[in-house]
């Protein structure tokens, strides 16, 4: 399949993308800002809404295909990325957005998670992170702090939380993007990158429960000292970050490490390059790892190497074998058998 | 020399027996095939353990291959063997209830040493006694082993290799008693090893060798013809499996409706040979995903069908208990999907490659909340074909999953199939959505059938959401309305009973005036109609009504069933379909069950039926 072309013909906005239904999230949910960031990637991407699939499995991020003008389909708990691998190898010409939380994916639906990213499906999968089930009333999730007391753990969890970062580069993903639901900008950039990427691309959105979880991302959500606490990933930059922007990331042995650009005779020519497109993800890996107060959060387009997508090769497996096959039609398949009159 | 006597008769069952690792299944593959080229009607039995090398010699290795043969209409592998072949003494002990009285037992005498017979548990030295065989039957001991070794001992082989052509020689030997040719059985042993010269050579020496010993030294044995079958329809034929068969309706149904195939399929005996045969149709542009487990099996099949393929999930037993909740969402979101059980023997693992019809109330009913599916099932190997198609079709027409059942009876075994053409096989017209369809939504419904509109994606003007959640009559977004949810259910109930009027009738066959009906659902059919048909001609009076279709049921099925007095249901279960049809047709029904994972008989349904007739 070809790359996805930017249609110059018809311009959409946002408001093409957006469905006649209610949003019937809670009032302050970070959701929002995802579904509309998104809708506007939607119009700059330029595919039309027919050629567009929303696919979700259940929970409150997954009500987002109702929301959205497009085909879209609300499936079973988990399932989602087993549905959009399904629609996308039958239908390949469509542009396909599966939408998760972390229940959904990497609880019940963990298993499809990674064996869609291990094949490289071409979709692109927004993983709402927001530490807890909102759906069914506050339990802890899989990404819920170590500790946490939730209704199902009132005594603080006793579970190491994952990293849905490191699952996916674990499953051998493709692209790996972070996202803050108070960030636009970012979330919009990360979100145009991962529709344009060819393959599963993995997108972890730091969202906010108001309900259920409110403020489990404040350390890097608080907007006073956000510029100091993240740092925006682009390929080919410079890792460099904070208020003042002199703070930056240097490898430091087998580790990295945060350094002030003009103390201790560090220069700007010391600081790492992002490179999202090196196949080997060590790097990529401790992106994903960094975590308060020692360092900033990692946003933005963490991995983004190119390899081939199940949908492409299975199409060239079936052209290949047709292209060599004399056998084009059912009755010449008949036909083929050993056969004899009665 | 003496000419050997010859036994005409007009069906003949042989088994083959021996160890998993004997190659009984490939003999027996080629003597029923090559006696379907000489104009036989077959039908095959195929009867293995799960383990795939079970220790040597031993009672749960051993594998068998049952054909029956005949010169008339067949419709049964057989009851009872005339002829068994036995390569070990594990094999004749838990083969010897099948043979017949005076039937022929062939065996590897070189296979049957002490320490053949301490694996296979005899308490003495002779087998056959203690099996009390010595008066029954007729032993033909042969050296299988040592003749094999001397067949082969120019050639170039180890001794492993040497020994497992043992198979070929007994393939000799059978051709020879039932007055084959082996060109035939040359031709195919060619075609199977073309790319292997050295193995291929050593086959055919054997087999040849097999072949003549029989006609130079064993002229104390009557041999037996079976004439070409004059009651099949002419016309061009092949030997087929039920799971190929299956593979192959969904392909022809996919190429008649315009649409791609799609597998979403995760390997589970008795049903994984339908996924390897679709994998292999690259040529048909048939798209398997061989999922990472029996849930992304279907649920990827349901994300192809809403794109707009002909979608279809294989599983067996367990599987589908895995599948529930996505069979369910199809329900809901009304989209086309066809689900194949290959049924084997439950509950839980159960009896892998073993037979029964355990599943049918699951297939009915088992889901959460108001959940009718289209449930059918196909009778024989051949006639899975038939009904993957029209299960396709039902799917397509009607936008709905239907589960299609088969077992690891039909599945693996096989008969002749009456090659077919596209062009003379039902249209199939999936209800697609047109332009003139005004305010189009997700729940728009055909007035008549109730059958919602097929809007794939990539269509301008129809982009709308589908889903699990309940949907408003009217607009098609999601409503927890009361009064709407009991509009929903009941028509989605209504849609699917709708398909009575699409379907078949069924048919009464046998004595139409008799006052005892038997009822069979699905592989049952042959010896269910074998029964029936020796009792008539018998002069008894018996009728079969035979059901494919079982959800809806055939909308004459009441008018059938009142004209009988008693009513008599069999199925390899506990009496799952009885208790279903109590609930749609309410009466009194006599049951037949039994659940020994292994196929009934002709011959004690003809006894049952005896009795009820007294």
């Amino acid at each position: 399949m070809e790359a996805i072309q930017i249609n110059k013909e018809i311009q959409y906005t946002a408001k093409d993308f957006k469905s006649d239904q209610f949003v019937r999230w809670c009032p302050g949910c970070g959701d929002y800002a995802i579904l509309s960031a998104m809708q506007k990637v939607m119009a700059d991407l330029g595919v039309s809404p027919h050629e567009t699939a929303v696919i979700s499995g259940i929970g409150c991020s997954s009500r987002l295909p109702y929301y959205v003008n497009s085909y879209g389909f609300h499936g079973i708990h988990g399932r989602g990325a087993a549905i959009a691998t399904g629609v996308k190898v039958a239908n390949p010409n469509l542009t396909v957005w599966q939408i998760s939380g972390d229940g959904d994916s990497l609880a019940i639906g963990g298993n499809h998670f990674i064996h869609s990213v291990r094949r490289n499906i071409d979709i692109n999968v927004l993983i709402f992170n927001n530490q807890i089930y909102g759906l069914t009333k506050g339990q802890f999730s899989p990404t819920t702090k170590k500790g946490y007391s939730t209704k199902s753990s009132p005594f603080g969890t006793i579970e190491e939380p994952f990293r849905p970062g490191e699952l996916t580069l674990g499953a051998r993903g493709t692209f790996f993007g972070r996202l803050l639901d108070a960030d636009i900008k970012t979330s919009q950039m990360t979100m145009l990158a991962a529709a344009k990427h060819k393959g599963t691309s993995v997108v972890e959105c730091l969202v906010n429960c108001v309900i259920f979880f409110d403020g489990a991302h404040k350390w890097v959500a608080e907007k006073a000292t956000r510029e100091d606490r993240v740092i925006v990933l682009e390929h080919g930059k410079k890792m460099i970050f904070g208020k003042e922007r002199n703070k930056g990331i240097m490898l430091d042995g087998f580790n990295l490490k945060v350094v002030t650009i003009g103390e201790d005779g560090i220069t700007e020519d010391d600081i790492l390059t992002h490179d999202a497109k090196n196949p080997d993800p060590t790097l990529h890996l401790k992106l994903v790892y960094m975590e308060g107060p020692d360092f900033p959060i990692a946003l933005g387009v963490i991995r983004d190497v190119e390899a081939e997508t199940y949908n492409d090769a299975l199409i060239n497996q079936i052209q290949k074998e047709q292209a060599k096959s004399t056998i084009k039609t059912f009755d010449e398949l008949v036909e083929s058998l050993e056969q004899w009159e009665m | 020399m003496e000419q050997n006597k010859i036994n005409e008769l007009e069906s003949v069952v042989i088994r083959f027996t021996g160890d998993s690792g004997d190659g009984m299944q490939l003999t027996g593959t080629l003597f029923s095939n090559l006696s379907a080229i000489l104009g036989n009607e077959i039908s095959t039995f195929p009867d293995f353990p799960s383990e795939i090398r079970a220790p040597q010699g031993t009672l749960f290795g051993v594998s068998g291959f049952q054909v029956h043969l005949g010169s008339k209409k067949i419709y049964t592998p057989g009851d009872d063997a005339d002829v068994m072949v036995a390569m070990n003494p594990a094999a004749l002990k838990v083969n010897v209830k099948g043979v017949k009285k005076n039937g022929v037992i062939i065996f590897d005498t070189d296979s049957f040493e002490k320490k053949d017979l301490e694996k296979a548990n005899y308490k003495t030295d002779n087998p056959f006694e203690e099996l009390g065989l010595s008066d029954s039957v007729q032993l033909v001991p042969v050296a299988l082993t040592a003749l094999t070794r001397d067949s082969l001992k120019d050639f170039d082989l180890d001794s492993k290799s040497v020994v497992r052509s043992k198979n070929m020689f007994a393939l000799g030997l059978v051709c020879w008693l039932f007055n084959r040719p082996i060109d035939q059985a040359i031709h195919f042993l060619t075609n199977k090893f073309n790319k292997k010269q050295d193995i291929l050579s050593a086959n055919l020496k054997v087999l040849t060798d097999g072949y003549n010993y029989g006609n130079n030294t064993h002229l104390s044995l009557s041999t037996f013809l079976i004439n070409k079958s004059e009651d099949t329809p002419k016309g061009k034929y092949t030997s087929i499996n039920g799971n190929k068969a299956t593979a192959w309706g969904l392909i022809a149904a996919a190429k008649k409706s315009g649409l791609e195939l799609f597998l979403g399929s995760y390997p589970i005996t008795p049903a994984s040979d339908i996924m390897h045969e679709l994998a292999a149709r690259k040529d048909m542009g048939v798209k398997v995903i061989q999922a990472e487990d029996e849930i992304a099996g279907i649920t990827t099949a349901i994300g192809a069908s809403f794109a707009g393929a002909l979608a279809a999930t294989t599983t067996s037993g367990p599987g589908l208990s895995l599948k529930t909740e996505a069979i369910g969402l199809t329900v809901m979101a009304e989209i086309p999907l066809v689900i194949v059980n290959v049924m084997r023997g439950g509950p839980s693992t159960g009896l892998p490659t073993k037979t029964e019809q355990t599943d049918l109330l699951q297939a009915l009913y088992g889901r959460n909340g108001e959940s009718p599916a289209v449930v059918m099932a196909a009778s024989t190997p051949a006639s899975c074909f038939h009904y993957a198609y029209m299960a396709s079709k039902i799917a397509l027409e009607h936008m709905t999953p239907v589960i299609l059942l088969t077992d690891s009876f039909i599945g693996n075994g096989a008969s002749l199939w009456k090659l077919p053409k596209l062009a003379d096989m039902p249209e199939i017209k999936p209800n697609y959505v047109t332009a003139d369809i005004e305010d189009f939504n997700v729940n728009t419904r055909d007035p008549e059938t109730k059958v919602t509109y097929w809007a794939i994606p990539g269509t301008p003007g129809f982009e709308h959401r589908n889903g699990g959640l309940e949907k408003d009559y009217k607009s098609g977004n999601i409503s927890s309305d009361a009064v709407n949810h009991q509009l929903m259910v009941d028509t989605r109930q209504a849609k699917i009973d709708y398909i009575s009027h699409v379907i078949p009738d069924v048919k009464i066959e046998g004595n139409k005036d008799a006052d005892l009906l038997v009822v069979g659902w699905g592989s049952t059919y042959g010896h269910l109609i074998s029964a029936v048909n020796n009792i008539n001609k018998n002069g008894g009076k018996i009728a079969l009504a035979h059901f494919n279709y079982i959800n809806p049921l055939p909308k004459n099925t009441a008018e059938v069933f009142k004209g009988f007095k008693h009513i008599v249901v069999c199925e390899l279960n506990n009496g799952q379909f009885a208790s279903f049809l109590r609930t749609k047709i309410p009466g009194e029904y006599l049951q037949y069950n039994k659940v020994q994972a292994q196929p009934f008989s002709t011959a004690e349904l003809e006894d049952h039926f005896n009795s009820l007739l007294k």
